[in-house]
C-alpha cells in the first residue's frame, strides 16, 4: 500500500488495521426478558491507511459507512477498540502524558455543522482562542489577542467579527470561524468531517478555495471526509472507499475516477448525476445499505453487486493491488470484472 | 395558445415585522405546461420554499401572499377558502417534501394512510382501494409491497419512504405535484433512485412536476425548463440545458461554476463575493448588484424586470437592448 509514497519520508499518519466495535445491545434487563445475545456493531473494520506530509486523502461512503467513525479515532474523540495510529512515527494513545500533549498540538479537527461546533454563549474571539489556550500554544493575553486578529484575516473575515457572538454570522461563515479556530493551534494536520454539506454550493466554493489557499500557504495535510465525490475530485490526491466499515478501495484520485476498480466504487460513480450533459448514462444503483448489524457474509458488498458469484458470499476478500491502487475484490483479484475506463 | 397548467403571476409573500414588511418573496411569475418538469434552484433562503408552500396553500402564519394570482389551468387558487383547497391539495396537487416522516403518520400502517388518501379523492371501496395501494408501491419500488404495506413508516429506511412519500402523492392522480427538495435528506447512492421514480411516475401519471432542490445536477437530469431564484426573485428561467450550458444572468454563471464536477481539471473553483442579502438589506436595485462583476450604474437605482432573450427570460439589464433592438448578446 506504501507503494506510492517515497521509502525515505515517514507518512504523516499510518493508521493500521483500525476497528471499532460498539456495544448497540438493548438494556440488561430487556435482553434478558426477550433473550436476545448481545449485540456488537462494527463501525470500523480493520481500516489500514497512509497519509503523507501535504496530501489530501479522502475518505467516501455512504450514510453509516463509518467515515465519522474513523475521524474521530483519528483526533482522539473515540478509543479504537483494535488497531494502531501512528502520528509522525509516534503511537498515539489518548492520555495526558507530556509527550501526547506535544502530539495533540498538531492536529485538530473540523465538523460538519458549524454551528453545533461553536459555543453560542462564547465570543468568536474567545472560541478562536481556545485551543491555543486549552493546548498551551500561547499563554501571553496579548499575543492570543493578535494571533485571533490574524485568524480571522486568514479566513476572510474582519478583526471586528471577534466581538460578536455565532449566531449573527451565516453558515458559510460559522464555517470559517471553524476554520480559524482549528488553525489556532498551529496544526500540521486536519481531519474534516463534511465540512461544507450542510452549505449552499456558492458557499461551499468559497470555503473549499480557502482550504485549499490555507494548504498550499500552511503546507496542511488534511484528511477529508465527503459523501460528494465531486467535491472529494476537487479537493484530493488520493481517495479512500469505505463500505460497511471497511475500506474497499484506495487509488489516486484521478485514476479513481477514470478507472474505477472495485464494483461498490464504480456504483457510487455511475450515481453521480450528469451536469456536463454529455449524455453519459446514470445508472441506477442497485438495493440499499445492509444493516450494519448483521452484516452479509463474504464479502458485504455481495447482495448489491453484480458480479458475485458463490466464492464472493463465503470469502472475506483480501487486499489486492490494482493498476491504480488497491481494492479488496475477489473479481478484481480474479481479472474477471470488465474494464470500467471514463471517458 | 393553450392556457398553462400552473400560472404563478407577480407573486409577493410577506411576513409582518414591527419594524414593517419584510418581502421574501418578490414578483415571482411563471407558467408551467402540462407534463413539464420545472426545477427551480437558488440557494437557502433564496424564496424556493415559500413559492412551493403558496402554490399548495400552505403558507405558515403569519407569512402570507401579499399581493398576485395563482392559477390551475385558468382557474384562480390563491384566494380559495381554506375548505375549497383542501380539495385541491392531495387531489389535483401532490406533495413530497424533505424530509419523509413529515409527510407520513408514524401511529398508521402504510395501508392506513394510502387508502384513506385514496378514498378521501377517489370513489373506490376498501379492497379497490387497497389493490390501488398495493399497485402503487410496486409501482414506486417497494418489493413485496402485498406484505409490506402492513408495516409502519419507522420499518422503512428512508429511500424506501420517500417512495412511499411519492406513491401517496400520486394516489389521488394529480396534475401537479410539488416535490420540495425531495432527496436531500437522503443517502447520495439512493437519491438517484429517488429521482428516477418520482420522474418516472410522475410522466406515467402524466403530472406536472415542480421540482425544489439546491442540486444542479438533479435538476439538470431531472427537468425541462429551470429557475433561477435569488433573493426571493427569479434570475433567470429557461431550458435547462441551455441555461447550464450556457447561463446569462451573471448569478447563475456564478452558480455554475462554484459547481465542483467530475470532469473539472482546475484548481479553483469559480467563487462568488460576498453572500445573500438578508431579508431586511435586499439593496435596491439588482438585488445581486454588490456581488456582480458586471454591475454597472443602472443596475444600482432600477430594479431589472424579466426580459426574453432567445427562449428564455433574464432579469438582468446587460440583456436591455435584446429587447428594444433585437440584438442578440
Ligand atoms: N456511539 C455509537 N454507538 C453505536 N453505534 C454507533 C455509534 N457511532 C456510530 N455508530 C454506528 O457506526 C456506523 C458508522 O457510523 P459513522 O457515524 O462513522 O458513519 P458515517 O460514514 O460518518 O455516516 P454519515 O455519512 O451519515 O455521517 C453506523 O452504523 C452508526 O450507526
Ligand atoms: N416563518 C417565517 N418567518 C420569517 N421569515 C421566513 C419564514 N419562513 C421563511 N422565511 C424567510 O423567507 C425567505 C425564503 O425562505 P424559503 O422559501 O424557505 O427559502 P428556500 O426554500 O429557498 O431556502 C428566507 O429569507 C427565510 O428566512
Ligand atoms: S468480492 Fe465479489 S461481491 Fe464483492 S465486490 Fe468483488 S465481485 Fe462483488
Ligand atoms: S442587473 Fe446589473 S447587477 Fe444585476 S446581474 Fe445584471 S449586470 Fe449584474
Ligand atoms: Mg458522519
Ligand atoms: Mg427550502
Amino acid at each position: 500500500m506504501s507503494k506510492t509514497s517515497t521509502p525515505a519520508e515517514t507518512p504523516l499518519l499510518q493508521v493500521s488495521n483500525l476497528t471499532r466495535i460498539f456495544d448497540v445491545s438493548k438494556p440488561w434487563l430487556n435482553r434478558v426478558v426477550e433473550r436476545e445475545p448481545k449485540q456488537f456493531l462494527r463501525a470500523v473494520d480493520n481500516v489500514s491507511f497512509e497519509i503523507r506530509k501535504g496530501e489530501t486523502l479522502a475518505l467516501v461512503g455512504e450514510s453509516g459507512s463509518g467515515k465519522s467513525t474513523v475521524a474521530k479515532m483519528l483526533v482522539g474523540l473515540l478509543d479504537p477498540s483494535e488497531g494502531t495510529i501512528l502520528f509522525d512515527g509516534q503511537p498515539m494513545i489518548m492520555n495526558s502524558s507530556e509527550r501526547m500533549m506535544e502530539l495533540r498540538k498538531r492536529f485538530q479537527m473540523i465538523f460538519q455543522s458549524p454551528y453545533a461546533s461553536l459555543n453560542p454563549r462564547w465570543k468568536v474571539a474567545d472560541i478562536i482562542a481556545e485551543p491555543m489556550i486549552v493546548l498551551g500554544v500561547e499563554k501571553d493575553s496579548a499575543k492570543i489577542e493578535a494571533r485571533v486578529d490574524d485568524l480571522l484575516g486568514l479566513v476572510g473575515l474582519s478583526a471586528a467579527d471577534g466581538s460578536k457572538f455565532p449566531h449573527e454570522f451565516s453558515g458559510g461563515q460559522r464555517q470559517r470561524i471553524a476554520i480559524a479556530r482549528a488553525l489556532s493551534s498551529s496544526p500540521e494536520f486536519i481531519v474534516c468531517d463534511e465540512p461544507t454539506s450542510a452549505l449552499d454550493v456558492s458557499v461551499q466554493a468559497q470555503i473549499l478555495n480557502l482550504m485549499r489557499d490555507l494548504q498550499d500557504q500552511l503546507g496542511l495535510t488534511y484528511l477529508f471526509i465527503s459523501h460528494d465525490l465531486s467535491v472529494v475530485r476537487h479537493m484530493a490526491n488520493r481517495i479512500g472507499v469505505l463500505y460497511l466499515g471497511a475500506l474497499v478501495e484506495i487509488a489516486d484520485s484521478k485514476e479513481l475516477f477514470k478507472a474505477p476498480q472495485h464494483p461498490y466504487t464504480r456504483m457510487l460513480l455511475d450515481a453521480v448525476p450528469d451536469l456536463e450533459m454529455t449524455g453519459r448514462q446514470r445508472k441506477e444503483v442497485e438495493g440499499e445499505i445492509p444493516n450494519p448489524i448483521n452484516p452479509p457474509s463474504g464479502c458485504t458488498f455481495h447482495p448489491r453487486c453484480p458480479f458475485a458469484n458463490d466464492r464472493c458470499k463465503r470469502e472475506v476478500p483480501l487486499w489486492t493491488q490494482t493498476r491504480t491502487g488497491v481494492a479488496a475484490c475477489h473479481g478484481v483479484e480474479e481479472g474477471r470484472i470488465p474494464s470500467a475506463e471514463m471517458a | 395558445m393553450t392556457t398553462p397548467l400552473l400560472s404563478v403571476r407577480d407573486l409577493v409573500i410577506e411576513f409582518p415585522t414591527r419594524h414593517g414588511p419584510l418581502t421574501a418573496v418578490d414578483g415571482v411569475s411563471f407558467d408551467l405546461a402540462a407534463g413539464e418538469v420545472l426545477g427551480v434552484v437558488g440557494e437557502s433562503g433564496a424564496g424556493k420554499s415559500l413559492t412551493g408552500s403558496a402554490i399548495i396553500g400552505l403558507l405558515d402564519p403569519p407569512g402570507h401572499i401579499a399581493s398576485g394570482e395563482i392559477y390551475l389551468k385558468g382557474e384562480r387558487i390563491d384566494n380559495l377558502r381554506a375548505e375549497d383547497m383542501r380539495a385541491i391539495r392531495g387531489r389535483r396537487i401532490g406533495m413530497v417534501f424533505q424530509d419523509p416522516l413529515t409527510s407520513l403518520n408514524p401511529l398508521y400502517t402504510i395501508a392506513d394512510q394510502l387508502i384513506e388518501t385514496i378514498r378521501t379523492h377517489l370513489r373506490l371501496s376498501e379492497r379497490e382501494a387497497r389493490q390501488r395501494a398495493i399497485g402503487l408501491l410496486d409501482d414506486v419500488g417497494i418489493p413485496a409491497a402485498s406484505r409490506r404495506i402492513d408495516d409502519y413508516p419507522h420499518q422503512f429506511s428512508g429511500g424506501m419512504r420517500q417512495r412511499v412519500v411519492i406513491a401517496l402523492a400520486l394516489a389521488a392522480e394529480p396534475e401537479l405535484v410539488i416535490a420540495d427538495e425531495p432527496t436531500t435528506a437522503l443517502d447520495v447512492s439512493v437519491q438517484a433512485q429517488i429521482i428516477d421514480v418520482l420522474k418516472e411516475q410522475c410522466t406515467q401519471h402524466g403530472a406536472s412536476v415542480i421540482l425544489i432542490t439546491h442540486d444542479m445536477g438533479v435538476i439538470a437530469e431531472t427537468a425541462d425548463r429551470v429557475a433561477v431564484m435569488y433573493s426571493g426573485r427569479i434570475a433567470e428561467i429557461g431550458p435547462v440545458r441551455e441555461i447550464i450550458q450556457n447561463a446569462k444572468h451573471p448569478y447563475t454563471s456564478g452558480l455554475m461554476g462554484s459547481i465542483p464536477t467530475l470532469a473539472q481539471e482546475e484548481d479553483r473553483l469559480v467563487q462568488i463575493p460576498g453572500s445573500m442579502p438578508r431579508l431586511s438589506d435586499i439593496p435596491p436595485g439588482c438585488p445581486f448588484n454588490p456581488r456582480c462583476d458586471k454591475v454597472f450604474d443602472k443596475c444600482r437605482v432600477q430594479r431589472p424586470a424579466l426580459i426574453p432573450v432567445e427562449n428564455r427570460q433574464v432579469a438582468c439589464w446587460l440583456y436591455e437592448e435584446a429587447t428594444t433592438n433585437e440584438v442578440a448578446t
